[in-house]
C-alpha cells in the first residue's frame, strides 16, 4: 500500500511538470497553435489521426509490458507456459482486423482532407483574395504584389480575414515556403508557378521559414509574416510606395546573386517578373535558356550600387538579429557559367 | 579538376579536420607497424583479404560497420554541439551542411547496409543448413566494393572536400552549377562502387535461400530471419538499379552537362526526386525487414516458444516488400502533385501499417504463455518494440497527406526516422549481434556492460529525440546550422544534445563490452542460448565447411524438435557418412578488382582520364583473369573433417 501511494506521487508530479512544460510552452508550438482556417483545420486532423492511432497504440504498449512481466520466467508461480501454442485463426483475425478498421477510418478522413486542403484550391470566403507571388531565392525570399505594384524581400505584410492566394516559384534551387500558424507549406520549384492558399484570421506576427534545404546559407531564410487590418495594410503600402526605390531588372539580378539579405521594400518592380522568373526554365520560354548567368553578371555591375543604399533604407523593422549579414553577394558558386568545363 | 595548389586538393582550413588527419594518420601508421612487426601481412592476406567463407566476410562486414557506425555518430555528436544552443559558431553553415550530408549517407548506406550483409553473411548459411553461399567468389567481391567505395567516399574528408547538398544529394543543388567541388562527385562513385556489390549481394542471397537450403526445409519450414533476408534481398534487386542508373544520369548531368535534372535546357530536378525516392523507400523497407526477422527468432529462443502467426508472418513480410514500392510520393506532399497522387500515395503508406502492426501482435503473443528470460538479446528487442510502436505511430501521422504538410521538412520528421531507424534497425541489429555472437566467435558478450550500453542507449534515444517531435512542432526545419535566442527552440535542443550523447557513452560501453570479453573469454557450447534453429546444431565458431553432414530438416524449428527428441529419448536420426567436401579457394581477385573501382571512382572524381583509364583496364584484367582460373575450388579430405568435429567435442 505505501508502494501504491508513491507511484501514485510520483505520477501526479509527473503530471504537473508535464502540463507546466506544456502550457508554457503552448504559444511556441505553432503547429498546435494556428491562426488561420487551413493551420486550424490541419491541426484538426493531426489531433484526429493521433487519436485514432492511440487507440491502437496504447493498449499495445500496456500488453507489452504487461505480457513481459506476466510471463517472465520465475522459479516459483511461472505463469502458464504453452511452448507449443503457435496458432490461432480467432486471435489472428482480430489483430489483422484491428489496424484494418482503424486504417479505414482514417483513409477516409485522409481522402476528404486531401481534396478540402489541396493548397491550389481557393479559399471559400466573402473578400477577394490578394495575390502574393513569393520566388525563393539564394538565399532570400522575394515577395511581389502584382495588384499593388509593390515588392519585398524577406518579409510580407497582409490583411487579415482576407485569404492570400500565393504564386511561388524560384531562381534557385528548390525550397519549400513555410508559415506555420497559417498552414502547411509547398516547394518552390523553378519552371513551376506553384498555388498556395492561406489565410489569416486575427492580425499578428507569424514567423515563417524556407524549410527545404537549398544550400550554403538556407538557414538565413526566415521571414515575418505580418497580418494586419485593412487600414494598417492600405497604409503600409502607401508608405512603401512613397519612400522605397524602385526594383529595376538589374536591381533583380543583383538580388537574386547567392547571398544574404536583409528585410526590403521596393515601391515597384518591373512588369511581368514572376511570369519572367518561371519561364525562363522552360525550354520554349523566353529564350533564357543557359539560366542568364552572363546577363547577370554585366547588369549587376551597373545597379550593384543602387541596390545597396535602397537596402540600407528599407529596415523598417528592429533587424539586430540579422545584424552581421551584408548584402555583398557570393559569386564563387559557379553562377556564371553552369559549364562542365568553366 | 584542375589543382592549382595542395589546398585544392586536401581539406584544410578547419583545425577540426586537421585533427581527424593527424588521427587517421597515427592509426594507419599504428596498423603498418603492428602488422610488419607481427609479421602478420601473409596472414592477412591468406585468412582474410582473399577469403570467400561467408562466416569471415560477415565478420568483415561487422567490423567495417562498427567504424562507420564511429564516423556517423561523430558527425550526429559534432551536429548536436552546434545545435545545444542558439547562435553556436562552433560549426560554419557550410561545414554543417558536409556534416549532416555524410551522417546520412554513412548511417544508412556504410553502417546499416554493411551490418545488415553482415548478419546476412554469418546466419544465413548456417541457419538453412549451407556450407556457404551460392555464388562465393562474388560474396567477396560484393563486400570488397562495399569497402571501397565506403573508403573512397570517406576520402572526401581529406581530399577534396566533402559531399554537402544532403543524404540524397537533390538537384539543383548537386548539380555542377551549385555544386562545383568534387564533393558530390566522391558522393556519386562512393555510393555507385558499393551501389554494386549490394545489388550483387541480393542476387547472392537469393539464389542462396532459394536453391541452397537443406533437404527437407521447404520455404515454409524456413526460419524467419532466412525469410526476412529473401525479401530484403527481393526488395533490393528491384530498388538498388534504379538508384544505379539515377547517380547515373546525374553524373551525367555534371561530367558531360546534360540536363536530365538542371535547372536549365529542359532539366527537371523533380523526376531525380521522383527516382531517387523509388529507391529510397524501399531502401528503409531493406534495412527494416531483417530487423523483423532477428526479432522474430530472439522473440521465440528467448520466450522459448514457437513463434506466434508463421504464417501470417511470412505474408507480412512479403506484403511489405511489395507496397515499399508504391508509397514514395509520400517523401514530397508538398510537390504540389494535386489531391489525387496525394491520396493514393497516403493510403499506401498507411496500407503498410497493417502487415507491420500485425507483426507486433505476433511477438507479443509469442512471448504470451511463454517462459521469457532478458539475456541481451532479448533486452533490446524490449527496448525495440514500444519504441517501434511509437516511430509506426508518427509514421501513420505522416501519411495523412495535408497533415504532412505541416510535418514535412520539419523535426517531427526527424525525429520519426530517427525513431525508426535507430529504435527498428539499429536495436534489431544489436539484437542480432547479441544473439549470433557467440556463434560467430564462440564466446559470449558480457552481460553486466551490455545491459549499461542498453539503457544509455535506449534512456538516450529517448532523451535526444522526444524533444524533437516537439521542435518539429515548433516549426523547426531541418538542417538548420543554427537558431536564434527568441526561436524559444533551446531548452529542448538542449535536452536533445544530452540525449545525443547519452547514445555516445551507450557506444563506448559497447566498445568495452567487445574488449572485456576478448580479454576474459568465456567460451561456449555450440548452443548457449538454447536456441530453435538449424545453426545452434553445429559448434561456435562454425567450422569451415559449416555442417560435417548436411541435416535432413523435418520441423520448421527443427534444432528445437532435435533437442526435444532427445529429451524424451528417442532415438537420434542415424547420420550419413561423411565424405569429402567441395569448397570454394580463396581468391585475391575481389579485392584487387575492387582496388581497381577505387582507383577508376578517384579518377573520374577529379576528371583525370589518366588515372581513371589504367582503373577500368585493371577491372577489365580482373574479370579476364577470373574467367580463365579454373583452380577454383578444393575437397576437404574425410580425415580432416573428423579431427574438426572431434576437436570441437563432437563424435562423427
Amino acid at each position: 500500500m505505501k508502494w501504491k501511494g508513491t507511484y501514485r506521487r510520483i505520477a501526479a508530479f509527473m503530471t504537473m511538470v508535464l502540463t507546466t512544460v506544456l502550457l508554457a510552452g503552448c504559444s511556441d508550438v505553432v503547429v498546435l497553435n494556428p491562426k488561420g482556417s487551413i493551420g486550424q483545420q490541419q491541426m484538426d486532423l493531426i489531433l484526429i489521426s493521433t487519436v485514432l492511432c492511440l487507440i491502437v497504440v496504447v493498449p499495445v504498449l500496456v500488453l507489452t509490458f504487461w505480457i513481459a512481466w506476466r510471463y517472465r520466467k520465475r522459479d516459483k508461480n511461472q505463469a502458464a507456459y504453452q511452448p507449443n501454442w503457435d496458432h490461432s485463426t480467432k486471435l489472428e483475425t482480430i489483430w489483422w482486423g484491428i489496424p484494418i478498421i482503424i486504417i479505414a477510418v482514417l483513409a477516409v478522413i485522409t481522402v476528404q482532407y486531401t481534396y478540402k486542403l489541396e493548397p491550389s484550391k481557393p479559399i471559400e470566403h466573402e473578400a477577394e483574395p490578394i495575390v502574393i507571388q513569393v520566388t525563393s531565392l539564394d538565399w532570400k525570399w522575394m515577395f511581389l504584389y502584382p495588384e499593388q505594384g509593390i515588392a519585398t524581400v524577406n518579409y510580407l505584410k497582409f490583411p487579415a480575414n482576407r485569404p492570400v492566394r500565393f504564386e511561388l516559384t524560384s531562381d534557385a534551387p528548390m525550397n519549400s515556403f513555410w508559415i506555420p500558424q497559417l498552414g502547411g507549406q509547398i516547394y518552390t520549384m523553378s519552371g513551376m508557378a506553384m498555388k498556395l492558399n492561406l489565410i489569416a484570421d486575427e492580425p499578428g506576427e507569424y514567423k515563417g521559414a524556407g524549410a527545404n534545404f537549398s544550400g550554403k546559407d538556407f538557414g538565413q531564410m526566415n521571414f515575418v509574416a505580418t497580418a494586419t487590418s485593412d487600414a494598417d495594410f492600405e497604409k503600409w503600402v502607401a508608405d512603401v510606395k512613397k519612400s522605397y526605390p524602385a526594383l529595376t531588372k538589374e536591381g533583380y539580378v543583383e538580388l537574386a546573386k547567392p547571398g544574404t539579405s536583409l528585410v526590403r521594400s521596393f515601391s515597384s518592380f518591373p512588369k511581368g517578373l514572376f511570369n519572367d522568373i518561371v519561364m525562363k526554365y522552360q525550354v520554349d520560354g523566353s529564350g533564357h535558356h543557359h539560366g542568364g548567368g552572363s546577363e547577370a553578371a554585366s547588369g549587376a555591375k551597373e545597379e550593384g550600387v543602387k541596390t545597396a543604399s535602397g537596402a540600407q533604407g528599407a529596415s523598417d523593422r528592429d533587424m539586430s538579429a540579422m545584424a552581421g549579414h551584408d548584402m555583398s553577394a557570393k559569386t564563387d558558386q559557379g553562377m556564371t557559367s553552369h559549364n562542365h568545363n568553366g | 579538376m584542375k589543382i592549382n595548389s595542395l589546398s585544392d586538393f586536401f581539406v584544410t582550413g578547419d583545425p577540426l579536420i586537421y585533427g581527424a588527419d593527424v588521427a587517421i594518420g597515427l592509426t594507419m601508421v599504428a596498423v603498418v607497424l603492428v602488422l610488419t612487426l607481427f609479421k602478420r601481412w601473409g596472414w592477412l592476406w591468406r585468412e582474410w583479404l582473399t577469403t570467400v567463407d561467408h562466416k569471415r566476410i560477415g565478420i568483415m562486414y561487422v567490423i567495417a560497420s562498427l567504424l562507420m557506425l564511429f564516423r556517423g555518430g561523430m558527425d550526429a555528436l559534432l551536429m548536436r554541439t552546434q545545435l545545444a544552443m542558439p547562435n553556436m559558431e562552433f560549426l560554419k553553415p557550410d561545414h554543417y551542411n558536409a556534416i549532416f550530408t555524410t551522417h546520412g549517407v554513412i548511417m544508412i548506406l556504410f553502417m546499416a547496409m554493411p551490418l545488415m550483409f553482415g548478419l546476412f553473411n554469418l546466419v544465413v548459411p548456417l541457419q538453412i543448413g549451407a556450407r556457404d553461399v551460392a555464388f562465393p567468389f562474388l560474396n567477396s567481391l560484393s563486400f570488397w566494393l562495399f569497402f571501397m567505395g565506403a573508403m573512397l567516399f570517406n576520402l572526401s574528408f581529406v581530399i577534396g572536400g566533402s559531399p554537402d547538398a544532403g543524404w540524397l544529394s537533390y538537384p539543383p543543388l548537386s548539380e555542377k552549377m551549385f555544386s562545383p567541388g568534387v564533393g558530390q562527385d566522391f558522393y556519386i562513385w562512393g555510393i555507385q562502387i558499393s551501389g554494386i556489390g549490394s545489388l550483387m549481394t541480393g542476387i547472392n542471397f537469393i539464389v542462396t535461400i532459394l536453391k541452397m537450403r537443406a533437404p527437407g526445409m521447404k520455404l515454409m519450414k524456413m526460419p524467419m530471419f532466412s525469410w526476412s533476408v529473401l525479401s530484403s534481398c527481393l526488395t533490393i534487386i528491384l530498388a538498388f538499379p534504379i538508384l544505379t542508373v539515377t547517380l547515373a544520369l546525374l553524373f551525367i548531368d555534371r561530367y558531360f552537362g546534360a540536363h536530365f535534372f538542371t535547372l536549365d535546357g529542359g532539366g527537371n530536378p523533380m523526376m531525380y526526386i521522383n527516382l531517387i525516392w523509388m529507391w529510397g523507400h524501399p531502401e528503409v523497407y531493406i534495412v527494416i525487414l531483417p530487423a523483423f526477422g532477428i526479432f522474430s527468432e530472439v522473440v521465440a529462443t528467448f520466450s522459448r516458444k514457437k513463434l506466434f502467426g508463421y504464417k501470417s508472418m511470412v505474408f507480412a513480410l512479403m506484403s511489405i516488400s511489395l507496397f515499399s514500392f508504391f508509397t514514395w510520393a509520400h517523401h514530397f506532399f508538398t510537390m504540389g502533385s494535386g489531391a489525387d497522387v496525394n491520396a493514393f500515395f497516403a493510403l499506401t503508406t498507411m496500407l503498410i501499417a497493417i502487415p507491420t502492426g500485425v507483426k507486433v501482435f505476433n511477438w507479443l503473443f509469442t512471448m504470451f504463455r511463454g517462459k521469457i528470460t532478458f539475456e541481451s538479446p532479448m533486452l533490446w528487442t524490449m527496448g525495440f518494440i514500444p519504441c517501434f510502436v511509437v516511430g509506426g505511430m508518427t509514421g501513420v501521422l505522416l501519411s495523412v497527406a495535408p497533415a504532412d504538410f505541416q510535418f514535412h521538412n520539419s523535426y517531427f520528421l526527424i525525429a520519426h526516422f530517427h525513431q525508426v531507424l535507430i529504435g527498428g534497425v539499429a536495436f534489431g541489429y544489436f539484437s542480432g549481434l547479441y544473439y549470433w555472437w557467440p556463434k560467430v566467435f564462440g564466446f559470449k558478450l558480457n552481460e553486466k556492460i551490455g545491459r549499461y550500453a542498453f539503457w544509455f542507449w535506449n534512456i538516450g534515444f529517448y532523451v535526444c529525440f522526444m524533444p524533437q517531435y516537439v521542435l518539429g512542432l515548433m516549426g523547426m526545419t531541418r538542417r538548420v546550422s543554427t537558431y536564434g535566442w527568441d526561436s524559444g527552440w533551446w531548452e529542448w535542443n538542449f535536452v536533445s544534445t544530452i540525449g545525443g550523447f547519452l547514445m555516445g557513452i551507450g557506444f563506448l560501453f559497447q566498445v568495452w563490452q567487445i574488449l572485456h570479453s576478448i580479454k576474459f573469454m568465456e567460451r561456449v557450447s555450440g548452443d548457449p542460448w538454447n536456441a530453435r534453429t538449424l545453426e545452434w546444431s553445429i559448434p561456435s565458431p562454425a567450422p569451415a565447411y559449416n555442417f560435417a553432414t548436411i541435416p535432413h530438416v523435418r520441423e520448421r524449428d527443427d534444432w528445437w524438435a532435435t533437442k526435444e527428441r532427445k529429451a524424451q529419448g528417442l532415438p537420434e536420426e542415424p547420420r550419413a557418412p561423411l565424405e569429402p567436401i567441395h569448397m570454394p579457394k580463396n581468391s585475391g581477385i575481389p579485392i584487387i578488382m575492387s582496388a581497381c573501382w577505387f582507383v577508376a571512382g578517384f579518377g573520374l572524381v577529379f576528371d583525370w582520364l589518366w588515372l581513371a583509364i589504367p582503373g577500368f583496364i585493371g577491372i577489365a584484367a580482373s574479370m579476364l583473369a577470373h574467367s580463365f582460373n579454373y583452380n577454383t575450388d578444393y575437397y576437404i579430405p574425410v580425415d580432416e573433417i573428423e579431427r574438426t568435429e572431434a576437436a570441437a567435442g563432437r563424435v562423427v
